[in-house]
């Protein structure tokens, strides 16, 4: 019991950073229709900033410059490279898109090469804050949850309190309208896509010290951000946070717990064969949930694209 | 908002128009007598395997624009389509008895049917909508499949793959196909035929509606095809033709492993057929040639080879989205008006020092990188066949302005290459 | 069109690899690691460690025979078998009758298999295989072949000197097992099972698992399950990103017992565990840096530091193996003649700088030599890692281990 309380905690950690990087990945979606390939090296830039800043002006600095930096880089991106691309369709974006992936690796190995970055935990938070039966939680958890939580909560009220978030929730049905009505909706764009690769950045920012800084961490997370937004459908920010929760709780069990292929099959009233060397199913039968923990979102995926195409929460249908 | 993915409709994907039987068939014939001369001029090995791995990368680009360039489907998890294809030749080459009653050459029609068989289950689910939704399937199904092969040993091999060895098939006409060299004209000849076929298919009615689907999938329903079936025909014979790409894998390396698989496979392919255009029926060969040199010879040069290639990828995208086919498909309008020597004279003005202009850039990059990591003390690198010292000011100097001055120049002389090129454009008029 | 750019591309390409196959007076032993992609760092760190070793032990003392240098020709195979096996042809076609090779079980299961058919096809060109680090103890069991020699100890062996040293710590009790699920984690943990179970009945184990490769993000569920398991000790085969994620991640949950690994060392990872890994991660290897075997040693680990200050020599094996193809080059009294060489280094006793006799074993061609434990640490460190101020210091030692390790390798020799 205590194992399944610590367990949620820890989904929950994974699921709202994945949150942190979806959210913005779905606003620029809905913005421009365009899958953004390159947003998950964004968050790789921001932990590769913010280690650099940590060096000089220690973790805080960090945190407050870095997705900034990531920011403006992101609205340089889509003012001088998408804004040319968008003119040619929607093929050539995502591929743009894909290219700048690939290139931020490499640019990204050229200045601080291959190794592991000793990015770490700030000294202030590095205890343990509690502990449940013998498993510890670390106070740096916490705080990602808490900074995590904030965003969305701020995020939420711009959105949908201000005069700002109004008009950019026009913009995204109605450019056109919203253009006749003297508001500037290029600027508005390149604002989302900048405030959205942000978010990515304080999620590489938070995420550097724990599950390491190095030129793979994109590739890693990449595509499951991808997931996670076409599972809660596309556009959606109550589908984003839905499915990261989603994916953070599912992963989590699949992997706390040992559930054996040979024990569920034998539930459903199969009986293990004698000889397992001969059968080429042998595989199937010693399959445990741990090996499969991380491709179970795109079986999620696949299913829910098969049977909902407009995903959990999306309205539209493609 | 359009969500349907689809690339310029109003650009058809083939332009080329069969004018009469020999005009048909003499890019054909001229494409095969080539593939047969070539390594009598080039005899070593590494030259032959390199083609090699060239052809098989073709016949992939090409299967692969049968999905994206005719049919305007984006697939993120091609790679499995031929590496389950491969993975099926490699088994039949280690069914000893069955193996040695059958000729290699026929291999690769098993894996083009296994990979058939793969497309069609998938296809059944995944063909049902494009744009986004099939995008998002085949990326999923990609990494399910590529997930697999470290799970399901029996059939995958697991990390080390399965590995055969292509001699133990019957002689064909005597040849068991230990050298090189009978293997570079078992792929050539499968090269030209996959092509041939591929050709053909994009002139039979499925797949003319192809293209029709891609445009505009109501309209095509309207003619009376279900837009699902063309697509689902295009994507199984799309999925034949990555199979025989396999199975031609299988037969040069013999080995195939995860790496046939995973979606970095899956995204290489994207970026060659891009690359190399996919509104012309030509464009993913030049593509896989160029990709092919880019990662095996460049690779030789420099260790930076990736940045090379994303950049020039990037700059594709941005300055020719039609690709190098489209870039040489521009040249078609000034040729007939009979103008293309206009631009020959702007062309050296202006591309010659953009590429000095490039090189010096990429000189001062090299250098950068070796000033960077290179062992202490050790300040002698060799570029250009030059060797200088990295640290100092002088080289510095030199690759800087070498690059200044080429890019300047080129950007002085630009305006007057756009005129000469609309110039040459337009019909009439003299000069 | 077309067929212009393909000629001219053609043209291109064999100048580039024909520009230095002109026959040059030296033995030309090829690389084939990767240099570019996720492996990069320690395939150029092994790079560098090479041309090191042939400079320093062959060409600055005269080189070999009639005064032939050895040259380390660098071939980047980004982890790729494809790769590896195009890389082995351009290899083998600009003379190289030497591939050495060590990153990735899988590209060396792929260049072995390559190399026998090569050979055997192709009788006036064969070549040797030097695998410096590929540790999957297929290579020289049922996969064997007379041109392949293992110069690190496979992973049974390394396991075989863990579980010595396991053995003999009375302070645990049960002990968890994890590793990526492919070849060599699975290798890993048949060979613990087996192992802990013949040399301490006692010990339990508490968990045996394998998680995919490469695709974890977050280690914490691992970790909870290996805390919760009440283990006293961690067997992880894990390297890379997975390595560093795990070992941090098991530490950072409130580990405070020993993590034996097989890679957890070099590569920024030493940098990167800095505090928290000390007194907890242990490496078995071969080979010791700290403290200094020998004179021999210091002086040779000095002159590499004096070149690249920020590199590490954390593979002393590589100097071992240019040691032995020199020696058995010169017994063998020519460098062209594979079959000659590869006579001279079965069987071959050669002593390390590095502290230890090295046999290989005519059997299988696997290198029998003394295994290592040691601690990360930054008390008693000399040579440290990663310009960091940790390194590891050596505990333990199992002299000449699995010297008599059983092999079902039936070799064919010419």
């Amino acid at each position: 019991m205590d194992l399944i309380l610590v367990n949620l905690i820890d989904g929950l950690v994974t699921g709202l950073l994945l949150f942190m990087l979806s959210a913005g990945l779905t606003l620029i979606f809905s913005m421009m229709g365009v899958l953004n390939f390159a947003h998950a090296s964004f968050y790789m830039l921001g932990a590769y900033f913010a280690y650099q800043i940590s060096i000089a002006l220690g973790f805080w600095m960090g945190l407050l410059i870095a997705p900034l930096i990531v920011g403006v880089l992101g609205a340089g991106v889509e003012r001088y490279g998408l804004r040319r691309v968008h003119q040619y369709g929607h093929v050539p974006e995502l591929i743009f898109t894909f290219g700048l992936a690939l290139l931020i690796e490499e640019m990204v190995q050229f200045v601080w090469g291959k190794n592991q970055m000793p990015y770490s935990v700030p000294e202030i938070l590095n205890f343990s804050a509690f502990a449940i039966s013998g498993n510890s939680i670390p106070a740096y958890k916490i705080f990602m949850i808490f900074i995590s939580i904030s965003i969305f909560i701020g995020l939420l009220y711009v959105l949908t309190k201000t005069r700002v978030g109004m008009i950019i929730q026009a913009a995204l049905s109605y450019p056109r309208t919203v253009e006749a009505l003297g508001h500037n909706v290029p600027l508005i764009f390149m604002g989302v896509f900048g405030v959205g690769t942000a978010l990515a950045g304080v999620a590489g920012v938070i995420a550097g010290p724990v599950l390491g800084t190095f030129p793979g961490m994109a590739f890693v997370l990449g595509s499951i951000v991808f997931v996670t937004i076409v599972i809660g459908g596309l556009g959606s920010l109550w589908g984003a946070l839905f499915a990261s929760l989603l994916i953070g709780w599912i992963t989590t069990f699949a992997k706390a717990y040992n559930v054996k292929m040979e024990s569920i099959l034998n539930a459903i009233g199969f009986t293990t064969p004698e000889n397992m060397d001969e059968s080429m199913l042998r595989d199937l039968w010693s399959l445990t949930s741990p090996q499969i923990a991380d491709i179970l979102p795109y079986i999620l995926m696949v299913l829910i694209l098969i049977f909902r195409p407009a995903g959990l929460f999306g309205k539209r249908t493609q | 908002m359009n969500d349907q993915i689809t690339t310029d409709p109003s650009k058809p994907a083939q332009r080329m128009r069969a004018g009469s039987l020999t005009l048909t068939l003499a890019p054909w014939i001229i494409s095969a007598v080539f593939l047969a001369i070539l390594p009598q001029i080039f005899t070593n090995n590494s030259t032959l395997t390199i083609m090699n791995q060239m052809s098989i990368t073709i016949v992939f680009a090409l299967a692969y624009n049968m999905l994206l360039g005719q049919g305007g489907m984006l697939s993120f998890g091609h790679a499995v389509y031929a590496g389950v294809g491969g993975f099926a030749a490699m088994h039949i080459m280690n069914m000893s008895d069955f193996f040695a009653s059958i000729p290699l050459v026929v291999l690769p029609v098993f894996a083009g049917l296994f990979g058939m068989g793969l497309a069609m289950i998938v296809g059944s689910f995944s063909t049902r909508g494009a744009g986004t939704v099939f995008a998002m399937i085949s990326l999923g199904v990609g990494e399910l499949i590529a997930a697999c092969s470290v799970i399901i040993v029996a059939f995958f091999g697991g990390e080390g793959g399965v590995s055969g060895d292509r001699t133990y098939a019957q002689p064909f006409f005597g040849v068991e196909f230990l050298q090189q060299i009978e293997v570079y004209y078992l792929t050539a000849a499968w090269v030209i035929i996959s092509a041939a076929l591929m050709y053909l298919w994009s002139r039979t009615p499925v797949g003319r509606m192809a293209n029709a689907v891609r445009d505009n999938p109501e309209r095509a329903e309207f003619l009376g095809y279900s837009a699902r079936w063309v697509r689902f025909y295009s994507f199984v014979a799309s999925g034949f033709f990555a199979g025989v790409s396999g199975g031609l894998f299988a037969i040069n390396y013999e080995i195939l492993t995860e790496e046939n698989l995973n979606t970095a496979s899956s995204g290489v392919i994207l970026l060659v057929t891009f690359l190399g255009g996919v509104g012309y029926f030509f464009g993913p060969i030049i593509g896989a040639i160029v990709f092919t040199l880019l990662q095996t010879v460049l690779s030789l040069s420099t260790e930076l080879w990736a940045i090379y290639a994303g950049s020039l990828f990037l700059a594709t995208v941005m300055f020719f989205p039609g690709g190098f086919a489209g870039l040489i498909m521009m040249h078609v309008a000034p040729f007939k008006l009979g103008k293309l020597r206009l631009l020959i004279m702007p062309y050296i003005k202006t591309l010659i020092p953009a590429a000095i202009g490039i090189l010096g850039l990429a000189a001062l990059v090299e250098m950068t990188f070796h000033v960077r990591h290179a062992a202490a003390g050790d300040n002698e690198m060799t570029l250009f066949w030059t060797t200088f010292d990295s640290h100092s000011l002088i080289a510095w100097a030199i690759a800087g302005a070498v690059t200044l001055i080429g890019l300047g120049i080129a950007r002085v002389t630009a305006p007057s290459l756009k005129e000469a090129w609309d110039e040459a454009n337009t019909a009439g008029g003299a000069s | 069109m077309k067929k212009f750019t393909k000629l001219g591309a053609v043209s291109a390409l064999s100048l580039i690899i024909g520009a230095s196959s002109a026959f040059a007076e030296t033995i030309k032993v090829a690389f084939i690691d990767p240099l570019s992609g996720p492996f990069a760092s320690t395939g150029a760190n092994g790079l560098k460690q090479f041309e090191f070793a042939a400079d320093y032990m062959v060409n600055d003392k005269g080189g070999l025979l009639d005064g032939a240098e050895i040259e380390i020709i660098a071939f980047d195979n980004k982890t790729s078998p494809k790769e590896s096996l195009i890389q082995l042809q351009v290899a083998i076609d600009q003379g190289a009758r030497y591939v050495t090779q060590g990153n990735g079980s899988a590209v060396a299961l792929a260049l072995t298999e390559a190399i026998d058919k090569h050979n055997r096809r192709n009788p006036d060109s064969r070549v040797l295989f030097l695998n410096y680090a590929a540790v999957d103890p297929a290579l020289t069991n049922e996969q064997c072949n007379f041109w392949h020699f293992r110069f690190d100890a496979n992973s049974d062996m390394k396991m075989d000197a863990l579980t010595d040293v396991i053995a003999a710590n009375e302070d645990v009790k049960k002990v968890y097992i994890i590793g990526q699920d492919y070849s060599f984690g699975k290798a890993v943990s048949d060979a613990a099972n087996s192992m802990l179970k013949a040399k301490r009945p006692d010990i339990e184990v508490v968990g045996d698992e394998l998680h995919p490769i490469g695709k974890v993000k977050d280690f914490t569920p691992y970790s909870r399950k290996i805390i919760a398991s009440g283990a006293d000790a961690v067997i992880s085969g894990n390297w890379g990103a997975d390595m560093l994620g795990l070992g941090k991640s098991v530490i950072e949950n409130g580990f405070t017992g020993p993590i034996y690994t097989y890679y957890a060392a070099g590569s920024g990872m030493t940098a990167a565990f800095g505090e928290t890994g000390k007194g907890i991660i242990r490496l078995v290897s071969e080979g010791v840096v700290n403290p200094s075997p020998s004179p021999e040693a210091t002086a040779y680990y000095d002159a590499f530091l004096a070149k690249y200050p920020d590199a590490n020599i954390d593979q002393t094996r590589i100097s071992n193996t240019i040691g032995m193809l020199a020696a058995a080059i010169t017994e063998a009294g020519t460098a062209d003649d594979v079959v000659a060489v590869a006579g001279a280094l079965e069987n071959m006793e050669y002593d390390s700088i590095w502290g230890s006799k090295l046999v290989m074993r005519p059997d299988d061609h696997q290198l029998i030599q003394n295994i290592n434990v040691s601690a990360h640490t930054n008390e008693g460190v000399k040579y440290t890692f990663d310009s960091s101020d940790y390194g590891v210091v050596k505990e333990s030692t199992v002299e000449m281990a699995s010297a008599d390790i059983a092999t079902s390798c039936k070799m064919k020799r010419p």
